[in-house]
């Protein structure tokens, strides 16, 4: 018996069954329960928005490839979350134009510009999001109510001066806000299928929600401890950043340490900016904001090296 | 009897299928005599042998037939007997490039050369006695690294050793040869064990097996039962849990640090098999002839655990398990974690062949590799905390006094990087080149100084 044509590599030779596409699949699905929530409470508008935004995100990154003469890599699934990340950030009346420019420029702007995936220093998606609320801040920031679509004010807007919404209205999705981001339920859900496909780590949503619940509860408005932690976990877009974009791979430190350090300075970003800021929402600045921090944080978080002194 | 922490675990590792069941419940068998055995003189971490014996010279079992003066190292004796056919460059399934070998055609007599004979009690000899009797015997390390087992029983004399552990922990997939030896042959590991404590002077041991070998543990606790100073833990399933730097960690809550050996934190560290082993160099006179080897995987028709003589081929001992049933992709010395990928099947056995693992197409293949998405699924797993991502990117950059300066040193070459990639980057292959540079920069710079 005599070998022909085998395998020679060095070891291992064995591999996990989590590819990329795999992983990045899980994040997908991990967002479904949102998209669903935001078709049910902002209508027919919000799933215009969604696909046309994925479509745009996708066919961006395979024109860009092509002209580029790189291989074409759609098939990754990364390009279809940003897509939906992308619609999930624009208030549920804008027009379709607006999240497809979002979603192009995240891709070939952010992402491939800088190297394609792996190499983008901030979240595409957000970086969009920024992109369209300094270009276009009247179509980004005009908010209306769930279902009858009239004109109105976002519960961050009102928190300020004091109005909470019902917890089961802001826990369920039925506020106003961007068309991915009101339903804390349908987050939930996605976190936890994330969680327990150990897509994601918990220290970094970890610590920016427990982060964001001490310090609003702390700086409260009618003096110390005196905040409204549960609203503020609720309202706007914080479980959407801390579970699906301050956890992005790419720009997010690979330390332990890290991680948590990364969720903390989001969540001190995030208060600082919601109750002191020009704006009424501080989440993707803040991730914006400690992506560029990451590199800095790994550097200074590795771990203790096995046998090396405490 | 000081207690000893309750077998926690080491952070890190990862839980791959372990895919034992092939052959976990199959007793031992012996392998067919093998017409030819093609026995390389270096099996061993250490000097080379010079041949002992010349072509045409009539060999018999157990006679020595390799051997040097230099202290690390470890004779190599045939395992048949007969006549020597030719001593040439023949492959080697550890080393890349081919390897001197005493090819001996064998007479199917099986005659044993007159040293083989059993030692006597171990008790009444002195350890220098023990330890030459181990070396003698041709002795090395059975778990992989095939280090010589005299020299490991001989620390520094100031590095007093105050434990011994017996790995039993066989944490590589797939493979079950220690597994096996632990439930049919218990008695002889805490033999051998034994004499290995007496050579080294240790006072006290414990054989670690890990938990998924309850038969193994079982027959172990029957055999140490009444002696004071021996016991048996079950170690937490996971590998690389037989790493013998985390394997102390997992038992005895010391780390070895840096560079050190296990002697540095009072331990001292031996496979099971390789405790077999010198129980048969002393209550048979049998040196180190022959070994357990796991053949097996999905494509081979019928695993079996063999009892294969050292220069067994490799396909014969593939025929002997009924051949293949599909197209082999890659073939592997070893478990798939750590193994060797064979070019050929003409490769012998030697002494660290704990396994033969055929993988077909579909298992050997992974998919592309794409760009690192830095999920740091690896920096997760790392049981030695570092950052692999990091240290493959520098190595793949050619920045290795950046990889040395982010410990690449301290790799322990598990592959559970690798492992658990999304983006099937080769990880661990490209810390070993800058582990390889590295040292190579290390050797220039001693030898600049020396001039």
């Amino acid at each position: 018996m005599e070998l022909e044509r085998v395998v020679v590599s060095s070891s291992p030779h064995l591999r996990s069954p989590a590819t990329v596409p795999v992983l990045m699949r899980d994040v997908v699905v991990a967002l479904v329960p949102a998209a669903l929530a935001g078709i049910v409470f902002f209508g027919y508008n919000a799933l215009l928005l969604t696909v046309a935004s994925v479509v745009a995100a996708v066919a961006a990154e395979a024109a860009y490839q092509k002209v580029a003469g790189k291989e074409v890599s759609v098939g990754d699934w990364s390009a279809v979350i940003t897509g939906i990340l992308v619609a999930f950030n624009v208030p549920p009346s804008a027009p379709l134009w607006l999240p497809v420019v979002g979603s192009a420029f995240a891709i070939v702007v952010v992402k491939q510009l800088f190297g394609g995936i792996g190499s983008n220093f901030v979240n595409p998606a957000l970086a969009a999001r920024a992109f369209l609320v300094a270009s276009w801040p009247a179509h980004m920031t005009r908010w209306t109510s769930p279902f009858d679509a009239v004109s109105t004010a976002t519960p961050l807007v009102t928190m300020g001066s004091g109005e909470v919404p019902a917890y089961a209205d802001m826990f369920l999705g039925n506020i106003a806000g961007c068309v991915g981001e009101t339903s804390a339920l349908a987050l939930l859900i996605g976190a936890g299928y994330l969680l327990a496909r150990r897509v994601i780590d918990w220290r970094i949503p970890g610590a920016y929600l427990g982060t964001v619940s001490v310090l609003s509860w702390i700086l409260g408005p009618r003096g110390i401890f005196t905040g409204d932690p549960l609203a503020h976990l609720l309202a706007g877009g914080l479980l959407l950043g801390a579970f699906f974009m301050a956890t992005d791979y790419v720009t997010s430190p690979v330390t332990k340490k890290g991680r948590l350090y990364m969720g903390i300075g989001c969540g001190i970003l995030t208060v600082l900016i919601r109750l002191y800021g020009g704006f009424p929402e501080g989440v993707s600045y803040s991730i914006l904001l400690m992506n560029l921090a990451t590199p800095l944080i790994d550097k200074f978080t590795g771990p203790r090296v096995f046998g090396h002194a405490k | 009897m000081t207690e000893h922490v309750e077998a926690v675990t080491f952070p890190g590792g990862i839980h791959p299928p372990y895919r034992k069941s092939y052959t976990k419940d199959k007793a031992v068998e012996r392998a067919g005599e093998p017409e030819v055995v093609v026995i390389p003189l270096h099996q061993h971490t250490g000097a080379p042998n010079e041949a002992q014996v010349a072509v045409g010279d009539e060999v018999r079992v157990g006679q020595v037939i390799g051997a040097t003066d230099a202290f690390v190292s470890a004779p190599v004796h045939s395992s048949v007997s007969g006549k020597v056919k030719a001593i040439e460059l023949g492959p080697h399934p550890a080393m890349g490039a081919k390897v001197m070998s005493v090819v001996i055609e064998s007479d199917g007599t099986e005659t044993l050369h007159d040293s083989v004979k059993p030692r006597g009690d171990y008790s009444d000899m002195s350890p220098d006695d023990v330890k030459t009797i181990i070396r003698d015997s041709g002795i090395v390390g059975l778990g992989g690294a095939a280090f010589p087992t005299a020299v490991k029983v001989s620390p520094p004399k100031d590095k007093p050793i105050d434990t011994y552990l017996l790995n039993g922990a066989e944490c590589e997939p797939y493979l079950t040869s220690d597994h096996r030896l632990m439930v049919e042959r218990a008695d002889e590991v805490v033999y051998g064990l034994r004499v290995l404590m007496h050579a080294s002077g240790t006072p006290r041991a414990v054989v670690c097996v890990e938990d998924n070998k309850p038969d193994a543990i079982a027959a172990l606790k029957k055999a140490v039962a009444g002696l004071e100073n021996i016991e048996v833990t079950a170690l937490h399933t996971k590998y690389p849990q037989g790493s013998e730097k985390h394997l102390i960690k997992a038992v005895l809550s010391r780390e070895v640090p840096t560079g050190g050996l296990p002697f540095h934190v009072g331990v001292m560290v031996s496979n099971a098999g390789t405790a077999v082993a010198v129980s048969d160099a002393f209550q048979k006179g049998m040196p180190l002839i022959e070994r357990v080897v796991t053949v097996t995987g999905s494509i081979v028709k019928e695993p079996r655990n063999l009892l294969a003589k050292i220069g067994t081929r490799f396909g014969d001992l593939i025929e002997e398990c009924g051949g293949l049933t599909g197209k082999p992709s890659k073939v592997l010395m070893g478990g798939p974690m750590m193994g060797i990928a064979q070019y050929t099947l003409e490769v012998p056995v030697i002494k660290g062949t704990s396994g033969i693992l055929v993988l077909s197409e579909e298992e050997a293949d992974f998919g592309p590799t794409v760009p690192c998405v830095k999920c740091a699924r690896c920096v997760d797993v790392c049981p030695v905390s570092l950052l692999p991502l990091f240290l493959a990117a520098y190595s793949e950059r050619k920045m290795y006094d950046m990889a040395e300066a982010s410990n690449a040193l301290d790799c322990i070459e598990c592959g559970c990087c690798s492992y658990v990639c999304p983006a099937r980057r080769p990880l661990v292959h490209a810390i070993r080149v800058a582990k390889a540079e590295i040292m190579q920069k290390k050797r220039r710079e001693m030898q600049a100084a020396k001039k």
